[in-house]
């Protein structure tokens, strides 16, 4: 689609939405958010530019085949998984790291490496279809 | 041992993350397919064997204890399920090497088929109502898609009345799901077990039919069958010797499953209902097949006869029965799938699975006859082959309780069974060759390993029956005895809690 309007909104408000998929992705342990809704978020934000500059630019743009996107999203939520052999733990125990850095208190888990997975396996999901659809 | 236990599910979901991530390397998809369930196929062994000389593992996934997180738990059924399906994926991946197009191997067949045989595993080792839901949509949103790659017509026709009806059954599972979460605020099965004793006992068993419509719609028993040989001929041969094989064999799973630990407070009607229903799926599956003239759609019509063999001896719910009902999934998953592998080299020779187009095949191969009349005569019952024991057990277990009507059908079922072997073999093998058609030579040697390994293994378990006899009456026993199952799961106080259900000796 060759619209002025929409290829200035859509340069605005990318990034916008691509910040806040990944906000809601890390809000997701707590609060309503997480990988799913973070993905569509950002599968939105990058479908939205393929409307508005052409799926090869889309494509450019994330410079990983969408296929591929599942399957290293489906390869971190089976880390999670077995990131708890390590620690003598049965499968999908949460592990964490909690660290002060300066003021921050910094949380890492395999909860959020799992939902990072979850993450890109629906950015890779939805960007599939979108993508197989152009192509017919 | 934990990790021995999820193992059936994480290999092969790992190996299709990792073939996800590969979607231009052909070989390495390949590869690894064919090497996830060769190692599949180990992991397994040692988890039955872990079961066979220690009893039933368990696992709480992440560490959520039991009524509350996720169970995994495999029993003798489970772990015997897990190897055939193990079996049964290593034969279709070297199979799939010849018989899979290059288009269809970049449309992702191979992943997805790793995927199946993810939520095949998942769905035989879950001990919670709601994970086993989860695993029935993992394996069929992938048999949606495996059933339909490539968009040919039939194909597209099939899928169409396979996904609309395999919906209602997800819909029947969902619903049913809900009532007993409504009803007991549980659905950790084991938990579920005990709760259920509270619920007033028609209650129970209005649950107990929903369940068998979900249930019975995947496993194909009368009347809910007719999506199956719609669709099961039509995609390529190794995506429908493997549903042949395995999928049914899910529903049947579950079925077992619900009826030996969930709904046993009124076993004299809702095991009665499921008596009738074998009866009627043996005769219906028989009859249909024997009006079909393709080879495909004769096979898939006697996979629902068979599924009423297996309902049948879950039915008669006796120790001998139900060990009948085990043996006889095993054999069958063998045995069909290897009929179906045969039917894509009989049409690789001979261009058609039309019987009419079709002939001259036992001059042309001795080879490949010899290894259909194997798995042939296997499943109508020939001794010493496997399917001679699986009938004989089930039989005797009839016999048994005294129930006529059933032997009676089930021997007819099973000379109408030799019925539609003969006519393949008379049409494909024996008649000449239709004129104007003329045999390509042999196919590749790949694909002939898979068909003689499962037909070595079908005289295997026919010759050597007594050591698969002794494990298929292990699980019968477990499966009769609820309150280990319980145990394993929720600890010793609660199977107390668990009083044993009495086994009928004589259903009415």
């Amino acid at each position: 689609m060759n619209s002025l309007i929409l290829r200035t909104t859509t340069r605005l408000l990318i990034g916008v939405l691509l910040l806040f998929s990944v906000f809601l992705l890390l809000r997701g342990h707590d609060l309503p958010g997480g990988g799913f809704i973070g993905g569509l978020v950002g599968a939105a934000a990058i479908a939205l530019y393929a409307i508005a500059y052409g799926y090869e630019h889309a494509f450019a743009l994330l410079r990983i085949r969408p296929r591929a996107l599942i399957g290293v999203g489906l390869s971190l939520a089976v880390l999670a998984g077995i990131l708890a052999a390590f620690a003598g733990e049965p499968m999908l125990t949460g592990l964490w790291w909690i660290r002060e850095v300066g003021p921050w208190t910094v949380k890492l888990s395999t909860p959020l490496l799992f939902d990072v997975g979850v993450y890109l396996v629906v950015i890779g999901v939805v960007l599939r279809m979108l993508f197989s659809l152009e192509e017919h | 041992m934990s990790w021995l236990l999820v193992s059936p599910i994480l290999i092969p979901l790992a190996a299709a993350a990792v073939s996800f991530a590969l979607p231009e390397r052909r070989m390495a998809q390949r590869t690894v397919a064919v090497g996830a369930s060769a190692l599949l196929l180990a992991t397994s062994l040692l988890l039955l064997v872990e079961v066979a000389t220690r009893g039933m593992v368990v696992m709480q996934a992440g560490d959520w204890p039991a009524p509350f997180g996720i169970t995994l738990i495999a029993d003798h059924l489970a772990a015997i399920m897990v190897v055939i399906s193990a079996i049964m994926a290593l034969a279709t991946a070297v199979y799939a090497l010849v018989d899979i197009d290059p288009a269809r191997e970049g449309l992702g067949y191979h992943p997805l088929f790793l995927v199946l045989v993810t939520g095949i595993n998942g769905a035989f080792l879950t001990g919670d109502l709601f994970n086993l839901y989860v695993w029935f949509e993992v394996l069929l949103i992938s048999s949606f898609v495996l059933l339909t790659l490539g968009n040919r017509r039939a194909q597209l026709e099939g899928g169409l009345k396979y996904v609309a009806v395999n919906l209602v059954s997800s819909l029947f599972f969902l619903v049913s799901i809900g009532v007993t979460y409504g009803l007991t605020g549980t659905l950790n099965m084991a938990d579920l077990a005990i709760a259920l004793k509270d619920v007033p006992t028609g209650l129970v068993t209005i649950l107990a039919m929903l369940f068998l419509v979900a249930f019975g719609i995947k496993a194909a028993i009368f009347p809910l069958f007719f999506w199956l040989p719609a669709s099961y001929h039509t995609p390529p041969v190794a995506i429908s010797a493997i549903f042949a094989g395995m999928l049914t064999k899910v529903g049947v799973y579950a079925l077992i499953r619900a009826f030996t630990l969930l709904f046993t407070q009124d076993v004299p009607w809702t095991h009665d209902v499921l008596l009738w229903l074998a009866g009627a799926t043996m005769l219906t599956g028989v009859l249909g097949a024997a009006a079909q003239n393709e080879f495909r759609k004769i096979l898939s019509f006697h996979i629902i006869s068979q599924i009423g063999y297996m309902i049948m001896g879950l039915a008669l719910y006796t120790p001998l029965a139900l060990a009948g009902a085990v043996f006889y999934l095993v054999h069958h998953i063998i045995v069909k799938a290897n009929l179906f592998f045969v039917a894509g080299l009989a049409q690789r020779m001979g261009g058609s699975f039309e019987l009419k187009k079709l002939g001259g095949l036992y001059r042309h191969s001795p080879l490949l006859s010899i290894l259909f009349i194997i798995p042939a005569f296997s499943l109508a019952g020939f001794p010493p082959l496997s399917g001679f024991w699986a009938k004989l057990v089930v039989v005797l277990a009839g016999v048994e309780v005294g129930n006529w009507a059933i032997v009676a059908v089930a021997l007819v079922v099973g000379l109408l069974t030799i019925y539609s072997m003969t006519k393949i073999w008379q049409a494909a093998f024996w008649s000449p060759t239709p004129e104007g058609v003329t045999l390509s030579g042999l196919p590749q040697k790949r694909l002939w390993v898979p068909v003689a390994m499962l037909a070595g293994l079908t005289v295997v378990i026919g010759l050597f029956s007594a050591p698969f006899m002794n494990l298929a009456e292990a699980s019968a026993a477990e499966l009769l005895n609820p309150a280990g199952y319980v145990e394993a799961v929720l600890g010793a106080d609660a199977a107390a809690e668990y009083d044993v259900p009495i086994v009928l000796e004589e259903t009415p």
